[in-house]
């Protein structure tokens, strides 16, 4: 018994979605260098420690952007089996 | 085959149809869908929610103790975080920003009440995005008339592409961050009570529903209302 086609199409869209999934590197260390020059500022600054997280966390909620591009191309291919 | 075939795994955290209606919507079916009940449930207690606090206001006291004190700080922090961008606009946007801001975080954490959340729907959060969209559309028209379409060819006109692309890119990239956030923890915890024995059922997913549900939830909640206002901000 050979691979069908479908089987075939399924195994490709798992390994794409695998593959959409390295986007995730960029955001994390683009989050990482803005947690460590959040805590660098707090450490410098203690009493804007509100003001410096509140701006952190927005960085990097708008950093995070690009990789969770990756993540909805991933279950797109995984859930809604564009291909198949 | 896990996720590929059809299986009963994916389908127990995916939207679910719940009731179908007895009438076609241009040529489809029209399906009452797990999002749509759980947004009329998180609606009916934000209106409970609403008029129970009016109905303590009415006799509101001077000094303010209990259940007042803790509304008017929830009102002070949204002040506060509005003012931060906002500046002395904020009175206008306020109303808005406070209902959506009840909403997202009442659907983000309607994921502990067993709720499949109304924000891991693109139909909802995309519905979301676009009243951010005419919001800043409508400001920038208002404000700043013609050159809202003349600001389009600046600094050059090879540039224009560009820039529409950068208008209509906001309201789809805050509603699919708000959508994947949310849809990620919603598949998560999915598979884990899917996959998992029935005893690392018990206390486990506590960390991860802390974590998915009430962190995530809650910072989105945040980031969508503030570059809601960054965005309406510039166009002031």
């Amino acid at each position: 018994m050979g691979i069908s086609g479908q089987d075939f199409i399924y195994g490709c869209s798992a390994i794409g979605a695998g593959l959409a999934l390295i986007a995730g590197i960029g955001p994390g260390v683009g989050q990482g260098i803005a947690a460590g020059y959040g805590a660098s500022a707090v450490g410098r600054n203690p009493g804007a420690r509100s003001d410096i997280t509140s701006t952190m966390l927005l960085g990097q909620a708008v950093a995070e952007t690009t990789g969770l591009y990756g993540l909805v191309v991933a279950i797109i291919l995984m859930f809604v089996k564009p291909f198949g | 085959m896990l996720f590929l075939a059809d299986n009963s795994l994916a389908e127990s955290f995916m939207i679910r149809g719940i009731y179908k209606m007895p009438f076609k919507f241009l040529g489809g079916d029209v399906w009452i869908t797990t999002t749509a009940v759980s947004s009329w449930i998180i609606t009916i207690i934000l209106l409970i929610f609403g008029i129970y606090v009016g109905s303590k206001f009415k006799n509101a006291k001077d000094i303010p103790s209990g259940f007042q004190n803790f509304i008017e700080m929830a009102i002070e922090a949204l002040n506060g975080m509005a003012d931060s961008i906002l500046g002395e606009n904020k009175y206008r946007f306020i109303n808005y920003i406070g209902t959506i801001f009840l909403f997202i975080l009442t659907s983000n954490l309607s994921g502990f009440m067993g709720m499949r959340a109304p924000t891991a729907d693109y139909g909802v959060t995309f519905c979301l995005g676009l009243f951010t969209f005419a919001i800043v559309q409508f400001q920038g028209i208002k404000n700043n008339g013609i050159g809202h379409f003349t600001g389009l060819f600046k600094p050059i006109p090879v540039l224009f592409p560009i820039n529409l692309i950068g208008e209509f890119a906001n309201p789809i990239s805050i509603s699919l961050r708000l959508f994947a956030n949310l849809l990620s923890g919603v598949i998560m915890l999915g598979l884990w009570y899917g996959m998992t024995p029935i005893f690392a059922q018990i206390a486990v997913p506590s960390f991860l529903h802390a974590y998915l549900d009430l962190f995530s939830g809650c910072i989105q909640t945040y980031v969508f209302c503030m570059l809601t206002m960054v965005y309406v901000n510039d166009k002031l």
